[in-house]
């Protein structure tokens, strides 16, 4: 029953019905769990027990572990946070922001992305609050509670406390937003359940969805200010999160265009994230009829995109540093571009300005094999973007006797490692338990533009239209 | 406690929801009250087909924005420039600038918040619910019409009849016990603690 357009190729392929459709996403939930899903669960748990000793370590002696001195304050820690938030800002723009803007080739990959940004986030605040070196008492100090010191409140003035706000806000909208989404899906797969145990989880996680009209339409009201909510509040969080730096007076981080530069780069590193996820869940799962070839030029083409906005950001850095007269500002750019860290400054100018214009080619972004090594290129490439903004602008601070150059310890790399082993444990548990791509949307663009349908069946009294009804489809490429 | 099935429902069964659009304006035009159509996914125009209102839940949304707003406005200038003021960086007590990111973000959580959680209460969605289905089929693949016989004037047959007419493709009658009432927790919680999950009442079961 799918119509198919003559100008578009189907968002679906492979001719699926709507029953196709749970029970091609409903099974992988139901069967038992793949030897390749014990192994990846393995690897995750081994990260995050070893990464987790380390943490662990951290915590009980002090964050002095690290390789951070005097000079260089921050340096990995705040380096994995900034890349962790933004790789999950992918996963509200495509949820968010292409809901607004009705790009229906959303939906196939909308849930594996926001669960990706849940994820993602969790990883984030890992950093902050390790950082605390006392977690326990630092997590109580940044909100704003009654205390014994007077009250002596935190400091709104600063752009870190903005960041707790920032960060936990868009965590449990980013969560409530997903779980809105999965009511349906879990109201199917009770209904399919076979047992009683799964009929008793998937029941309370369904909170008796039954898929009335009257549900629906509240249910799509929610869903659409939801995203209305969600897409300025995506992009407050990077513009906050840049605000860390840009509101200092550290050069090379005293920068107006960090802002738009950070959201840009944070879109950019989720996508290519989303991909790295979705070529593998596509492959082991068999979705290629849902997540075609079209979505990933699609999600391709995004990151050509964003990635030029990156590379015109890193040009325009260099530019006003210059322009601008000031010798301090001067001095960190091109320290950056030729100083101890001159590897790190090309890593990043090669991985995120050059490799991402290969996508011009139609055969290198409709390749899966390009795209998916192109997006972890493109994840390295943005991890020594932060690392570059950081560390760089510190080591040589203001007296030439305090230079230094900062070399990461096995505590930096093992709580690293922490957070990936953290990030797939969950990723796999999601994948297993809860259905992976959104039925009930995918669902309702299998029979496309019904709105139009059906007005024009109005005019014609019920007499259907054959064009629309036509099977073939014209390349319109 | 064999209760009576004194509630009757005739169920009507579409798998294309143009033809449920369609059916359910004639349906209605011709004078049956539709109890409630459930669906697999949300088909636009089902609301204005069976006459609902515009969902409100804009209107909540914005009610607990504004909320949100008056609160993180109201602790910032409270906590920086009326209870402990101090100075910092050079800035007045009431740096307003300062104020908007977490007078924004304060914003978007309750009005997020806040509106999800009417929704969840007015459509009594709780972990705890146990629904009435009509049909398992709703949550799969097919639209499910039901219309309430003892509210509606028509005989069976006509409805019947009127069903077919609109192609549904399959019209069966269900009888129910009782009204579809809201579950309390504790009658959930007993039920299950009695009989255990593999015998409770209170599972949704299946025909």
């Amino acid at each position: 029953m799918q119509i198919i357009s003559e100008v578009r190729e189907p968002l679906v392929t492979g001719g699926k019905t709507i029953k196709d459709v749970t029970n091609d996403i409903a099974r992988h939930v139901e069967n038992q769990p793949t030897r390749l899903w014990f192994i990846c669960m393995a690897i995750s748990i081994l990260f995050l027990g070893v990464g987790g000793y380390f943490v662990g370590d951290l915590a009980w002696n002090g964050i002095g572990r690290w390789g951070l001195n005097k000079t260089v304050q921050w340096a990995w820690d705040i380096t994995n946070f900034v890349w962790w938030v933004g790789i999950g800002h992918a996963g509200t723009l495509i949820s968010a922001i292409l809901l607004l803007f009705r790009q229906k080739w959303r939906t196939s990959i909308n849930r594996a992305a926001e669960a990706m940004t849940i994820f993602a986030v969790i990883c984030a605040a890992f950093w902050p609050i390790i950082h605390m070196g006392r977690p326990w008492v630092g997590a109580y100090w940044v909100l704003p509670l009654p205390n014994t010191f007077g009250s002596l409140w935190v400091n709104f003035n600063s752009p870190l406390l903005w960041d707790v706000f920032a960060i936990s806000t868009y965590f449990s909208v980013s969560l409530v937003f997903w779980y809105v989404g999965l009511i349906p899906d879990f109201a199917t797969i009770r209904d399919r359940a076979t047992s009683a145990a799964s009929r008793f989880f998937y029941g309370i996680l369904s909170f008796g969805w039954t898929g009335s009209a009257k549900d629906w339409m509240h249910y799509e009201a929610v869903s659409l200010i939801l995203a209305g909510l969600s897409t300025p509040l995506v992009l407050s969080v990077h513009t906050i999160v840049s605000f860390d730096f840009a509101t200092s007076v550290i050069p090379g981080w005293h920068t107006t265009i960090f802002p738009p530069y950070f959201v840009a780069g944070a879109i950019f590193s989720g996508f290519a994230m989303v991909l790295t996820l979705m070529l593998v869940v596509r492959k082991v799962y068999r979705l290629e009829n849902y997540i075609t070839i079209e979505h990933i030029e699609m999600m391709n083409i995004i990151i050509i995109v964003t990635g030029s906005i990156v590379g015109i950001a890193y040009t325009t850095e260099f530019f006003i540093a210059w322009y601008s007269g000031v010798e301090y500002e001067q001095y960190a750019f091109i320290n950056r571009a030729t100083g101890p860290y001159w590897w790190a400054y090309w890593a990043m100018m090669t991985c995120n300005v050059i490799s991402p214009q290969l996508f011009w080619i139609k055969k290198i972004r409709t390749s899966i094999v390009w795209t998916f090594f192109l997006s972890i290129v493109v994840n390295i490439g943005m991890w020594f973007e932060r690392f570059v903004i950081i560390v760089t602008s510190l080591h040589r601070d203001y007296l030439p006797s305090s230079w230094v150059y900062f070399t990461p310890t096995i505590h930096d790399i093992m709580s690293y490692l922490f957070t990936f082993g953290l990030f797939f444990f969950l990723f796999f548990l999601f994948a297993k338990f809860f259905p992976v791509v959104n039925m009930a949307e995918v669902k309702a663009i299998l029979k496309d533009s019904n709105s139009k349908v059906y007005r024009a069946r109005r005019t014609l009294v019920d007499e259907p239209l054959p064009q629309l009804e036509e099977k073939t489809t014209v390349a319109a490429k | 406690m064999a209760m009576e099935k004194d509630k009757h429902y005739l169920i009507g069964v579409f798998s294309d929801h143009d033809d449920l659009l369609h059916g359910i304006e004639d349906m209605r035009a011709k004078g049956v009250k539709i109890y409630e159509v459930y669906s697999p996914y949300p088909v636009h125009g089902l609301e204005h087909a069976l006459g609902y209102k515009r969902s409100w839940m804009p209107r909540a949304a914005f009610a607990f924005g504004a909320l949100g707003t008056t609160l993180a406005i109201t602790m910032q200038v409270y906590m920086m420039a009326i209870d402990w003021p101090m100075i910092i960086g050079g800035k007045s007590y009431l740096a307003v600038p300062d104020f908007v990111p977490v007078s924004f973000e304060m914003t978007v959580l309750l009005a997020a918040f806040g509106m999800v959680g009417t929704f969840l209460v007015v459509r009594d969605l709780k972990p705890y619910k146990v629904p009435r289905i009509f049909d398992i089929r709703a949550t799969d693949d097919k639209h499910i019409v039901a219309v309430d016989l003892a509210a509606n004037s028509l005989s069976e047959e006509q409805i019947t009849a009127l069903f077919k007419e609109a192609h549904a493709e399959e019209v069966y009658r269900r009888d129910f016990e009782e009204d579809d009432k809201s579950t309390s927790f504790i009658s959930y919680a007993v039920d299950l603690f009695t009989n255990g999950v593999t015998r409770s009442s209170r599972i949704p079961t299946h025909r």
